[in-house]
């Protein structure tokens, strides 16, 4: 098992090389070279050869790199032109807004997903099956942005139960440690801006969810209902094991291998999903950040964000594979 | 040997959960500071976030909201109007020629860090802005600019003599502003925000000076980051980026009557509609700028929705650089006439809107009936551009997106309304959106990259040069035009300290504006400010210049 995770982690890093020459590459091909996607406009000859020689774009291509390299790795990705703040600041004040949010969806979606999809199997044909492929229908066809407004029109606007936006309310004085707000009011003991966060996360959570839950419903069911028909169930039902111990142990089990990298791919793709969701929930987070970023031209701030969102999509596939390899011993020997 | 493992995975779970509750559980005991009660506390939906806190290096309502409540003026405005009344200075007299000001100071103020407020203090602050060294720093001195002219020394784009010549503190409460010349725009222009009083010691001790540039991007001081120090009825105490709160806090040393709230927070929500969703849901007390389609359902659902008075223009701007053919006076009267204001006014404005025909509102001294009137008459407007053989001419209309001003709820919907009456006319016009932080006003006030556009302006106080001479005062890459006689008519009435002859000047002023069309005035309309049923002592203000320490929650 540690071979093979030090193996998929060796194999991790040309990838990320790869990334990293392309995001290199991409603020060189902009209209004017880095120097002038950073000033703008107001660009003047005696600016851009100022700015050319601050950013070193005098020198060979090749050191650059290197020294850009050297820079990423040392988290230096530059002032944003936004908020003039150290984007890596930026960064960090955000990452936990959408960890916290991306975990909740991811665990909604799970958690809901597969007994959803397995149940749907099961009872194939039947209205359970029916109604369940109808949910997940909608909740791939639904756009997240009309969700989450249709949400806050409901749960929050209407009924008022939940809370609009934002992560947690603004007249609790609440302590921040490690800025995931309800692990905060956990351990602060702050329980009640725990409770408070928790109550903000609910429903961007089940708009981030909806598609990841809806593609993991769809998968599992299709994945119990193949295994279903494979050789060894049969077996294991003529050996006479209980049904019970069949569903687990057999179907269940080699089932769940074609979720775990649906999952994989889906928490990738949350990212993506975060920015929409970020965007109609008022949430701090990095894909708000993004957006922001985008309209205000903001190149320091995209790169540093283009690069983390490569690296974490990498991790995630790690992350994956590992997980493959546990569910599935036949991969660590392969 | 798998179930083994599952097994074992299970234990270390349960032992894990267990002891994150022991510390959950354990910290729960210890003391905790609690935010106060509710009805101590406002909190208002902020459109967007401030720039900085130094007053003196902002020039939008976003950063100047939370200036206000932190910092005063030597004179400041009674509530609800533009009348002038005393703030820091109780009584202010000109010398006859208008280049001097004394100002007597009041009294047994102190800042926030406990340091004096005294003619030293005053003097200070003049000097500081005067002396301001650095391209950037000056750069960011928008209404110090254009109130003074120039700085000692110009290094950024200010290129005028400055109008500022020295401070006397002739005793502890009585300071003397000499000018180089005399300006109409005083005394009503000390009380600009951007003109708001500093602590003298958290200026020197927190760098308040040193504004850096790189590229477009701007990184402000400690001062104005973290410790601005005024003496205002609020208090500094955080602006919380991961939340996107600002909060404050009472100051209980306040000259004037106390705040009646403990903590004012303001919620940076940049969304129209999620904020009109957190009003709903009760998480703010109040927001900016509600969209006038919304006043009925927020009335209906019991909030107060008060309409402040229309103190505004909205104008579509001509920029005759670009295209040869706006050039022609006749082509920009053409615009003019195509354009049916009026319904622009009830269709896409509030109630209370009207047509323009200058670009003063009507209660400004200045404002005239004598100006020429280009009432909507397609018609007329065809015929112009035939005249000037501009029919079908091309023009790239700059229109803002993602953005409420005071003078144009939806830009949008107002930018599509003004390019189809122009069509109408016989103009092919290419819409150009744009978001407002997204290079909107550099495109179009820097770059001058458009040949017309959608914009406007809210007075900062009842003088006719702080509109019309803002706009056309001197050349201006906005609207790429030099004509020497409204230059001329705009700095002689700028120079007239006497209300009568001011009004007259610019009144004249209004009149060549009128004739020449370096842009198109359309309405102006009462913006409004929203609170829940349970808020009083709001006053609106026609300068969106609302202070909160009168705010109290039932």
């Amino acid at each position: 098992m540690l071979r093979f995770t030090v193996r998929r982690l060796l194999q991790a890093i040309p990838t990320l090389l790869v990334l990293s020459i392309l995001v290199f590459a991409w603020l060189r091909v902009l209209p004017g070279g880095p120097a002038g996607a950073l000033l703008g406009d107001k660009a003047t000859p005696e600016s851009l050869a100022d700015m050319r020689r601050l950013m070193g774009l005098d020198e060979p291509i090749i050191v650059q790199y290197f020294k850009f390299l050297g820079r990423v790795f040392t988290g230096d990705f530059g002032n944003s032109l936004a908020s003039g703040d150290a984007v890596i600041t930026e960064i960090a004040r955000r990452f936990p807004a959408t960890i916290e949010l991306s975990i909740c969806a991811l665990v909604l979606a799970i958690a809901f997903g597969i007994p959803l999809g397995y149940l749907a199997a099961r009872y194939r044909g039947r209205l359970l099956d029916n109604a369940a492929v109808i949910t997940t229908l909608v909740g791939v066809a639904v756009p997240v942005f009309f969700l989450g407004v249709l949400l806050k029109y409901i749960f929050a606007q209407k009924l008022g139960i939940l809370p609009p936006s934002g992560r947690q309310d603004v007249t609790i004085d609440a302590t921040h440690v490690t800025g995931f707000f309800v692990l905060d009011g956990l351990l602060t003991g702050e329980l009640d801006a725990a409770w408070d966060a928790i109550k903000h996360l609910i429903l961007p959570s089940i708009a981030l969810a909806s598609i990841p839950f809806a593609v993991i419903v769809r998968i599992t069911r299709a994945s119990v209902l193949d295994v279903q028909q494979e050789d060894f169930v049969r077996t294991a039902e003529s050996k006479g094991l209980t049904t019970p111990v069949i569903r687990r142990r057999h179907v269940l089990r080699n089932a769940l291998l074609p979720v775990s990298t649906t999952i994989g791919l889906q928490t990738g793709l949350l990212l993506a999903g975060a920015v929409l969701t970020e965007k109609v929930f008022n949430w701090q987070g990095l894909g708000s950040l993004l957006a922001e970023g985008i309209e205000r031209r903001d190149f320091p701030r995209l790169q540093g964000l283009l690069l983390l969102a490569a690296a974490v999509y990498v991790v995630v596939n790690l992350l994956v594979d590992i997980s493959y390899a546990i569910i599935d011993p036949r991969v660590r020997v392969r | 040997m798998l179930p083994q493992r599952v097994a074992r995975l299970r234990r270390l779970a349960l032992i894990g959960l267990a002891g994150a509750l022991t510390v959950a559980m354990s910290a729960c005991a210890s003391e905790r500071g609690s935010g106060g009660g509710a009805s101590d506390t406002f909190v208002f939906g902020a459109a967007g976030a401030p720039k900085n806190f130094d007053p003196i290096f902002n020039d939008d309502g976003e950063s100047f909201r939370p200036a206000r409540q932190m910092f005063d003026t030597l004179v400041t405005y009674k509530a609800g109007t533009t009348e002038l009344e005393g703030g820091l200075a109780t009584a202010w007299t000109p010398s006859p020629d208008g280049k001097s000001w004394t100002f007597t100071l009041r009294q047994g103020v102190k800042f926030h860090d406990g340091t004096p407020f005294n003619a030293a203090a005053v003097c200070f602050n003049f000097d500081r802005w005067y002396n301001m060294k650095g391209a950037a720093a000056q750069s960011q001195m928008i209404y110090y600019g254009d109130v003074f002219e120039g700085f000692a020394k110009n290094e950024g784009d200010a290129s005028g003599d400055p109008v500022y010549k020295s401070c006397e503190a002739k005793d502890d409460y009585t300071a003397v502003i000499n000018l180089n010349k005399a300006k109409g725009a005083f005394p009503d222009a000390f009380g600009l925000t951007s003109l708001s009083i500093s602590s003298p010691d958290a200026l020197k001790k927190y760098n308040a000076d040193n504004v850096t540039q790189s590229g477009e991007s701007f990184a402000y001081p400690e001062y104005a980051t973290d410790h601005p120090t005024g003496t205002g009825p609020f208090k500094f105490e955080s602006f919380d980026k991961t939340n996107n709160t600002i909060t404050l806090v009472r100051n209980d040393d306040y000259w004037g009557p106390k705040a009646k709230v403990a903590k004012l927070i303001f919620k940076i929500i940049p969304d129209e509609n999620a904020r009109k969703q957190e009003l709903a849901a009760g998480t703010i007390d109040g927001y900016d700028f509600p969209s006038p389609a919304d006043y009925s359902s927020l009335q209906n659902s019991g909030n107060k929705v008060l309409i402040r008075p229309a103190f505004n223009i909205l104008y579509l701007g001509i920029n005759q650089k670009n295209n040869p053919k706006l050039a022609d006076v006749r082509v920009r009267q053409a615009i003019d006439y195509a354009i049916n204001k009026e319904q622009l006014a009830k269709n896409k404005l509030p109630t209370g809107a009207y047509a323009q025909d200058q670009f003063l509102p009507n209660n400004v001294p200045g404002y005239t009936q004598s100006v020429e009137k280009h009432s909507y008459d397609v018609a007329k407007a065809k015929q112009l551009l035939a005249d000037a053989g501009a029919t079908g001419t091309t023009l790239n209309f700059y229109v803002p997106t993602e953005v409420t001003r005071p003078y144009m709820p939806n830009p949008v919907d107002i930018g599509a309304a003004v390019a189809d009456d122009l069509k109408a006319a016989g103009f092919n016009i290419n819409v150009v959106q744009q978001p407002w932080n997204g290079g909107f006003k550099d495109d179009v006030q820097k770059a001058g990259k458009q040949d017309i556009h959608l914009l406007g302006w809210t007075g900062d106080y009842a003088d006719a040069g702080n509109f019309i001479g803002t706009f056309f005062g001197r050349q201006k890459p906005e609207f790429g035009f030099d004509n020497p006689q409204i230059f001329g008519a705009l700095s002689n009435a700028d120079k007239q300290v006497d209300k009568t002859a001011k009004g007259k000047a610019y009144e004249q002023a209004s009149v060549l504006i009128s004739q020449y069309v370096p842009a198109v005035p359309l309405t102006s309309s009462p913006p409004a400010i929203v609170v829940k049923s349970n808020v009083e002592g709001l006053v609106p203000s026609p300068l969106t210049d609302e202070r909160f320490y009168t705010v109290s929650k039932g």
